[in-house]
């Protein structure tokens, strides 16, 4: 029963997925290797399109892949079992927990996860890179040095003070229009 | 149960969902204007306490603003309401985009926009790795997570729940018997 498989990989990841909507990449990079809902490239088009389209990426991201593993039920199952126990921690916390983010345990455990859940969101986006990267166009595995380039470059430009606030939006825009331009 | 209520934090937060790009901080504006101007269902303090506790809880923190907010006006069923608000606009709108998605998907140009668009995203993530890692990493033993995790991540079947919780587990540890000063 794929509803059923869904709630629980989904609810799973609302629990573990700590700091934000970009922390649920590494578990989405982790359903490609036991599910045939999509594969690695197609969640990089999954990012792509949450990214620049409205709603919290977190939310957008697992509404894709919800859509991508069984329409719009799918969907509809993956984001209500994503959110599910945000909702009863949050609850939780309102009610009993004053001060929560100040509690001396608190703090200790995301002194620990904060560089981790870095470290595994650096794991995704290399499996992301080795996709985006690598070519095997002709039965050769090869590194496509143009994409290589780009990827410099735009992370380049991205340490640019002026340049870093535009929108995410942006930067998809162009990454669109030069894909197009070079035939990649 | 006062519905009216439920129905106005259904709406406002539809309105937030619907009219944020990239969740997280990029939030704010819009929930300071609809929740603390207009509505004022909270502080301004709540809405910063509340992105406190969103970076070190599990979930989306547009989700746990919303529920928080929610439950506040209304008990847990307000927090249903207005959690069910922030995500309604992204079903409604992921849908359609990967309905349309679908049958464009094998055109020419749609193939190698999304191969140059994969790169740029590439990039914009590896700046959110450097970013987050920056700010994480306060010390040595956050450097040595950071590489153990990744190792781990790459090399062997370790489940991604298991590291955050093994780095959890080490945080405790390393304050308690480490001696380590408050982050």
């Amino acid at each position: 029963m794929i509803y059923l498989t869904l709630a629980i990989e989904f609810f799973k990841i609302g629990l573990f997925s700590i700091g934000g909507g970009m922390a649920t990449l590494p578990f989405l990079m982790d359903l490609t290797t036991r599910y045939d809902w999509y594969t690695a490239s197609v969640l990089a088009n999954m990012v792509a399109i949450s990214e620049s389209t409205p709603g919290p990426v977190g939310i957008n991201m697992a509404t894709y892949a919800g859509y991508n593993a069984a329409g719009v039920p799918g969907a509809i199952v993956a984001t209500l079992s994503l959110t599910a126990p945000a909702l009863i921690i949050i609850v939780i916390i309102a009610r009993f927990l004053e001060n929560f983010s100040e509690n001396p345990t608190v703090k200790a455990v995301f002194y620990g996860i904060r560089p981790t859940v870095a470290a595994l969101i650096g794991y995704a986006v290399w499996e992301l890179l080795k996709i985006a990267l690598i070519s095997t166009a002709g039965g050769t595995t090869r590194i496509d040095y143009t994409s290589l380039l780009i990827c410099l470059g735009a992370f380049g430009l991205l340490q640019v003070k002026q340049l870093k606030k535009l929108h995410p939006l942006v930067w998809i825009a162009a990454g669109a229009v030069i894909g197009i331009v070079f035939r990649m | 149960m006062n519905i009216r209520k439920l129905g106005e934090l259904y709406v406002s937060f539809f309105k937030i969902g619907g009219l944020t790009f990239g969740g997280g901080l990029a939030m704010l504006p819009m929930l300071q204007r609809e929740i603390v101007t207009d509505r004022k269902w909270c502080t301004e303090e709540e809405i910063l306490d509340m992105y406190a506790i969103g970076q070190c809880t599990p979930g989306i923190i547009a989700v746990n603003t919303a529920t928080y907010v929610g439950y506040k006006q209304a008990g847990f069923v307000g927090g249903i309401f207005a959690t069910l608000g922030v995500v309604s606009p992204s079903i409604i709108i992921i849908c359609l985009v990967a309905s349309i998605l679908k049958s464009f998907i094998n055109m020419p140009a749609v193939v190698h926009a999304l191969a140059g668009i994969r790169v740029v995203v590439c990039a914009l993530m590896l700046n959110t790795v450097f970013t987050m890692a920056k700010k994480g990493i306060v010390d040595k033993l956050g450097g040595v997570l950071f590489a153990g995790g990744f190792i781990l991540a790459c090399f062997t079947p370790v489940p991604t729940a298991m590291i955050i919780v093994l780095a959890g587990v080490i945080g405790v540890c390393a304050k308690k018997f480490g001696g380590r000063k408050d982050a």
